[in-house]
């Protein structure tokens, strides 16, 4: 059977019987407890809190927002007590300003969105997107996009395709299959109303061929013409947008800063997607999700359902703690997942999965020089090259770094997966691209400041 | 619970491929070759073989001593060298030249530029020309069951009849280098390689087909058969195991198909009009030369990038 894939691409080893067929478990400590919430849990700016010290506050009640358009509110997912606002270690490493809440084990429910927006009635379709917004909707895969401006694409672009991102393509995470396998109503509904904003689209829900049963039961219970369930071949890094929209629609985004609505495309996650249904029916804003805690280094993997803020800890506990010392703690999968510092940081709404991996799978290869096999430039899914644009930011080369297409990169981590001589490729890339980019900023800045300065 | 992980960049991941049992997969295709080489051309070769690895591994020992740079040995780079350049010679060969000729291969050809992945053409291969120049006639000298006798391919050029049956060449009951002789272990190695995805099917098909058409069609030894063509000599060495060599080959697949082109139509024109029987080295080494050319020609189309962004950008490259 041929399904629709991308070229390149690599084949990790999965790590996903481990929690494939663990149901989602709910996880909602009812003791007093601290629940941290970082300012910043998605691309764009920042948010200031709208609580004080001493509040009370409410679970689903807002905490935090700002006026910008690129930037999603953050709920408090717990009712409690505003103990402090002050800089605490986030899941990054960095220590960031977070507002903390002592939980008081109820969870009494503020009054929903719903209620508070329309006086209980369902939003008409011109308020989706600002029901969205409203309920701090950002794709919940990792890259927190906020949704409402992936879902308000620039004039002129008609939207042919909204697809659904359930390719789940990172080895050892399994939330997003859980998901679809609990409640496949909810997502199948939460992609309907992202159709109903863009009457001229095609809707798709793009699943790896590994998770069969997601597969059976999402085919069985669409109704929908205007959706689509389509199987994929599994391969590393399906699940990125670039890829995803090759296999779907067969075209491709040109090269960056293009955006998927560029050629017509909307893909949204599969979290975000059934929060997008929760959201629009029940008034809910983004307050839980679905997280796997796995890996070789952990007793018990399972999926739980916990709410935003609790303590990396905390999971960890749920499933029985470490049975040997992790090397390394991941806030995401293997592929691009971040390693984090600590366990004793907050869950924010793009954490996917904390694998905990022992020294076995997860050592630091010393680097050797590259032999040229061209391993690299085959995995590669954006058709780069990688060693060359190794080489050129090894020699602080950034000019041909970007005449090469180094911005391109999509970070996936294939190259680096594969090189045989362990060279640390995908590092090499994330400086050459920061540097770049800091360098873009610097001289945009200095453009203005002279335009300014003439003025 | 501990407190303290390993911070780094993903991926956190990685696959157990590395350079180290990249050659090793190699000598373990080209030892039966060996073996049969052994049998049929006497136990002389197994002391040219050892010759060759045991001072290709000391060479690069001593250097990497001497110039204080951290040891590569454990990558057996050296090891396929050593193993590569004695397949290559033929078995009367004087041991004092083939350990003159590891030498040259390990310190001139692959440390002068860098160690590995950094030589330009392949040390086994030059260290072979450089000993065919200087030491012609022990180069060309093959004696096999203590009769000596000219190779199947200097028979060819002299215009005579190829008297040695198709099953002897497939086997490797022929006069010739140690490790060239035995076509069916030769490409039975190389299937295992392409197999363990160390190589691929690109340049050796490609090598071999160019090669056996082209010298047929130039009529080569005038009746030869495009088998004949492709079972004698260093062909089948060369195209799985030396034109294959990942420093001085192609990275991209548009490449490698032009590069092991250009390797077969180089041996068919020296095997019929150059002053050589055989062609496979002196080919490959000219086609490792022409490598950077061709990859700086042959960059991949990013995706997403517009078709003509190519050319574009060779241009760009070219005025800087």
């Amino acid at each position: 059977m041929n399904l629709p894939t991308f070229l390149g691409g690599v084949h990790p080893p999965e790590g996903k019987a481990l929690t494939e067929n663990k149901a989602i478990e709910i996880l909602r400590p009812e003791d007093s407890r601290e629940f941290i919430y970082p300012l910043s849990q998605h691309i764009g700016a920042p948010c200031s809190p709208v609580v004080n010290k001493g509040d009370r506050v409410l679970a689903g009640q807002k905490i935090a927002d700002t006026e910008a358009f690129v930037s999603a509110p953050i709920f408090s997912s717990v009712s409690g007590v505003v103990k402090d606002i002050a800089p605490r270690m986030t899941i990054a490493g960095s220590v960031d300003p977070c507002i903390i809440i002592q939980s008081d084990g109820k969870y009494e429910k503020a009054p929903s969105l719903l209620a508070q927006m329309y006086s209980g009635h369902k939003p008409k379709v011109a308020d989706y997107v600002k029901m969205i917004r409203a309920a701090g909707i950002v794709g919940m895969g990792g890259a927190c996009f906020p949704t409402h401006v992936k879902l308000s694409p620039p004039a002129g672009r008609v939207i042919k395709w909204v697809i659904v991102n359930a390719a789940e393509c990172e080895p050892y995470l399994s939330c997003d299959n859980r998901l679809m396998i609990e409640s496949p109503d909810e997502i199948i509904r939460g992609l309907g109303y992202a159709l109903e904003i863009f009457p001229e689209a095609q809707g798709v829900i793009a699943i790896e061929n590994n998770k069969p049963e997601a597969i059976r039961i999402m085919t069985e219970r669409n109704k929908s013409s205007r959706i689509k369930i389509m199987p994929h071949t599994v391969k590393y890094p399906q699940g990125a947008e670039k890829m995803l929209i090759w296999s779907v629609t067969g075209q491709e985004i040109p090269e960056v800063p293009a955006l998927p609505a560029d050629v017509g495309c909307i893909i949204l996650n599969t979290r975000t997607t059934w929060q997008i249904c929760r959201t629009i029916e029940k008034g809910e804003p983004v307050t839980e999700r679905v997280i796997s805690v796995t890996g070789d280094a952990v007793n018990e993997p399972k999926n739980l359902q916990v709410p935003l803020g609790i303590s990396v800890r905390e999971l960890v506990n749920a499933c029985g703690g470490f049975k040997e010392e992790p090397l390394k703690l991941i806030a995401g999968g293997p592929m691009m997942g971040l390693a984090m510092r600590s366990v004793d940081v907050p869950v924010v709404k793009g954490t996917s999965g904390i694998l905990a991996l022992t020294s076995r799978l997860a050592y630091i290869a010393e680097e050797s020089a590259c032999i040229r096999c061209g391993k690299c430039i085959e995995s590669c899914p954006m058709h780069l090259e990688p060693t060359l644009l190794d080489h050129a930011v090894r020699r602080r080369d950034y000019a041909t770094f970007e005449a090469h297409g180094g911005l391109n990169c999509i970070e996936c981590g294939s190259c680096a997966y594969s090189c045989p001589a362990s060279r640390h490729l995908t590092q090499s890339y994330k400086n050459g691209k920061a540097h770049v980019m800091a360098e873009k900023r610097k001289a945009a800045a200095a453009a203005k400041a002279k335009q300014e300065a003439k003025n | 619970m501990s407190t303290k992980f390993v911070v780094s960049a993903s991926p956190h991941v990685h696959s157990d491929f590395t350079t180290r049992n990249i050659m090793g997969m190699v000598i373990l295709a080209l030892l039966p070759a060996g073996v049969t080489g052994v049998y049929f051309l006497g136990l002389r070769s197994l002391a040219v073989i050892a010759a060759c690895i045991i001072a290709c591994v000391l060479s690069e020992w001593a250097w990497q001593k001497l110039t204080h740079a951290k040891s590569t040995l454990s990558d057996l780079s050296a090891v396929v060298t050593g193993l590569l350049l004695a397949y290559n010679l033929p078995p009367t060969i004087p041991l004092w030249m083939a350990v003159c000729g590891s030498i040259f291969a390990i310190i001139i050809v692959k440390q002068f530029y860098g160690g590995i992945g950094c030589n330009i053409v392949n040390p086994a291969l030059a260290a072979r020309a450089m000993m065919l120049i200087s030491w012609p006639t022990a180069m060309t000298t093959w004696t096999i069951n203590g009769i000596s006798g000219a190779t199947p391919l200097a028979a060819m050029k002299a215009g005579s009849q190829v008297n040695i049956s198709l099953w002897n060449m497939f086997a490797g009951n022929m006069a010739g280098c140690i490790g060239e002789t035995s076509s069916l272990l030769l490409i039975l190695g190389g299937l295992y390689l392409i197999w363990e995805e160390v190589i691929s099917w690109r340049i050796p098909v490609v090598y071999i087909l160019t090669t056996a058409i082209l010298a047929s069609l130039f009529n080569h030894g005038g009746s030869a058969l495009p088998l004949h063509e492709s079972l004698t000599g260093g062909l089948l060495i060369g195209a799985f195991f030396m034109a294959t060599d990942y420093t001085t080959s192609p990275m991209t697949a548009k490449g490698q198909y032009i590069y092991a082109f250009g390797c077969g139509l180089l041996t068919a024109l020296i095997r019929t009009w150059g002053g050589y029987p055989e062609g496979v080295s002196f080919s490959i080494l000219i086609m490792n030369v022409a490598v950077p050319l061709i990859d700086m020609h042959t960059e991949p189309r990013v995706l997403g990038a517009p078709k003509s962004n190519f050319f574009k950008r060779v241009h760009k490259e070219g005025a800087k």
